[in-house]
């Protein structure tokens, strides 16, 4: 399915349409009838697959901006998943089970989350920022397992998914799909307004060339703690999401090989494409579960793969895709 | 909180602290030199146990063991870096964490198959078995007093190498401007492979000399690796004497912190929450520390890298 997309993506360039256009309607397309074809095959799974994924994709893409467009490799991303489901947790454990308290919240406190340790963070570049974002997801991941009261090491369940306005609208799977594509839509469509815009502008002229920028007189530091705080935004939606899908919380989604698995997402896909995101994050758990079925120790299958991907497809599958069809189109 | 207690901890912090010494000195001197992020250096540390039972099993001798083992670590070291490392040396980071997961990824799942998912144990060599008395009839491990001595052989060694050999020039050269050095006519590769191998074959005597107190099992590697980072990071990337230090200050802290934080959060707060905040703040105290020590020097303690 999502071959043929991105061969759909590339051939619909020989008629004129728009590469960066074509290709995010027929993800979107693509997921939005999904329940239908789900429901033809009755393969249950696959409509729980694909929530998953889109969950994860959410927070993958506002990664994509801060590694694609800031050229911030932050490796604690997973903090603000974590941040978010536990906001849903805490809530429900407390009585508050309805999305328009918990959403907000989970929301509110990453970006507050981020703001805080963005601060610090951002004084410092490259590997020691990688390594001071994990810093701050480590403490984070150890305050949830010492939270006795909600679960310590073993985690939350919840007792039922957030109601909206005190309606069980998300209680239907198919309709926990759709509300996390209108989730993922929404993020995709802010993220590349904010790149189309001046603000994004700024961004990638701070990941090119930093002293320029601070020549003309940007202090592109505002701008990366700007990026960062809506990052961590939406990196509390996708925890959102993802506690009200398993209906479970655990300090497991905020472990630094989390942080690591949205990193490789972003990477397999295509960095800096948003788009790639998205196909990173398909590809990568869809690999996950099917490898998996067949084969217990499926990292030694996909680890290589993920070597090769480096080594031979720069730019990730979509840097891939396009390689392949230049060389078809000039033959 | 006896004396005696403290003493025992003060030593299991230095065990760490040696240990976590052993992996980064490979790992700092590889980002140093080369400006790469190997994250499989770490499993390198788990294939080095894995090596010596191995080979324990097979020859029945623990020095004969350690040899053959140091030496497959070497080769399968080298063996990486032939295949993979040294096409990601010009690639950006990013490129480099992916590359080296996937092969945490798959060292990690590849001794499960090989040897199964569980733990095994190495015996210690018969002629450190046993403990020594140190105070109020407490016993301390010799094995343990082994570990801590060859690691701090190994730290003065690799200080003599690097302060006063001509390898250990064009180590600190690389370290500070790899590109300089290179253009000054050094074969840039050849110590590339040499700084490598000789950092995989350490972590990988980390790995056989811990053998024998834990066990040794798939995954072993990651969490120390996360360790052997922060160490290098405070230190600042490059320095031998940075790495030194703050493996140092990272096993003191870390085990002191966790054996003594439930204790001292009694003094202000009741006896049952002190017990579920204590280990929390023990596992994040490492971690405050490196966030505390880049906000106050965003390069590490020693930055090597003179631009």
């Amino acid at each position: 399915m999502i071959g043929a997309a991105l061969v759909a993506a590339n051939s619909a360039r020989i008629f004129g349409a728009r590469r960066d256009v074509v290709l995010p309607a027929l993800i979107f397309l693509a997921l939005a009838l999904l329940p239908l074809f789900a429901a033809l095959t009755a393969e249950r799974y696959l409509l729980d697959s694909a929530t998953r994924i889109m969950v994860f994709a959410v927070a993958a893409v506002a990664l994509d901006l801060l590694v694609g467009y800031c050229g911030l490799i932050s490796f604690g991303h997973a903090a603000f998943i974590g941040l978010g489901a536990y906001a849903v947790g805490i809530l429900s454990a407390e009585g508050i089970g309805d999305a328009l308290i918990a959403l907000p919240a989970a929301i509110v406190v990453s970006m507050l989350f981020a703001w805080i340790t963005g601060i610090v963070c951002l004084r410092t570049k490259g590997v020691y920022f990688i390594m001071i974002t994990l810093a701050f997801v480590q403490m984070v991941y150890f305050v949830a397992t010492s939270l006795a009261q909600y679960g310590g090491d073993n985690g939350l369940t919840i007792a039922a998914r957030n109601t909206i306005g005190g309606f069980a609208v998300l209680k239907s799977d198919r309709a926990f799909y759709y509300f996390t594509l209108i989730c993922l839509l929404g993020t995709y469509l802010l993220c590349r307004a904010l790149i189309a815009s001046r603000f994004g502008r700024v961004l990638r002229g701070g990941r090119e060339n930093p002293t320029r920028m601070a020549l003309i007189g940007f202090t592109v530091r505002r701008f990366q703690l700007i990026a960062y705080v809506i990052a961590g935004g939406l990196g509390g939606v996708s925890g959102f999401l993802l506690a009200n899908s398993t209906e479970f919380v655990s300090p497991a989604y905020m472990s630094w090989q989390q942080s690591g698995e949205l990193i490789v997402m972003v990477i397999l896909g295509g960095v800096g494409t948003l788009d790639g995101a998205i196909i990173g994050s398909a590809v990568y758990l869809f690999a996950e579960e099917w490898l998996a079925r067949a084969f217990e120790d499926w990292q030694v299958i996909f680890g290589p793969l993920l070597v090769l991907v480096v080594l031979f497809a720069r730019g990730g599958l979509i840097g891939l895709s396009t390689q392949l069809w230049r060389r078809v189109d000039h033959a | 909180m006896s004396g005696t207690l403290f003493l025992v901890q003060i030593l299991n912090g230095l065990q760490l602290g040696v240990l976590l010494f052993l992996i980064a000195a490979g790992l700092t001197l590889v980002f140093g030199v080369m400006d790469f992020i190997n994250l499989a250096h770490g499993v390198q540390y788990m294939l080095g146990a894995y090596l010596a039972v191995a080979f324990y099993s097979i020859v029945g001798n623990f020095l004969a063991a350690l040899v053959l083992a140091l030496l497959a670590a070497l080769a399968f070291g080298l063996l990486l870096e032939f295949l993979v490392f040294r096409h990601l040396y010009e690639r950006d980071h990013l490129d480099q964490v992916i590359a080296t997961f996937g092969i945490i990824l798959f060292l990690n799942h590849a001794v499960r198959v090989i040897w199964g998912a569980a733990p095994l144990t190495l015996p210690v060599p018969e002629f450190f078995t046993g403990s020594i008395v140190i105070g109020d009839g407490l016993n301390y491990p010799v094995w343990r007093l082994v570990i801590i001595g060859s690691g701090l052989a190994v730290a003065a060694g690799l200080y003599l190498l690097v302060s006063f050999t001509r390898l250990g020039m064009l180590v600190r050269a690389g370290a500070t401007n790899a590109r300089m050095v290179s253009a000054l006519g050094v074969d840039i590769k050849r110590l590339f492979m040499i700084v490598f191998g000789f950092g995989t074959m350490l972590a990988g005597f980390a790995g056989i000399m811990i053998a024998p107190i834990i066990s040794v099992e798939p995954g072993m590697g990651t969490n120390i690796l996360i360790l052997a980072f922060v160490v290098i990071v405070i230190g600042g990337i490059g320095s031998i004497r940075g790495a030194f230090l703050a493996a140092l200050l990272i096993g003191l802290v870390d085990t002191l912190g966790r054996s003594f934080s439930v204790d001292i959060l009694r003094l202000v707060m009741a006896p049952s929450p002190a017990r579920t905040v204590g280990p929390a703040i023990a596992s994040m105290l490492i971690y405050v520390l490196m966030a505390v020590v880049l906000y106050v020097r965003p390069t590490g303690l020693f930055p090597a890298r003179g631009r």
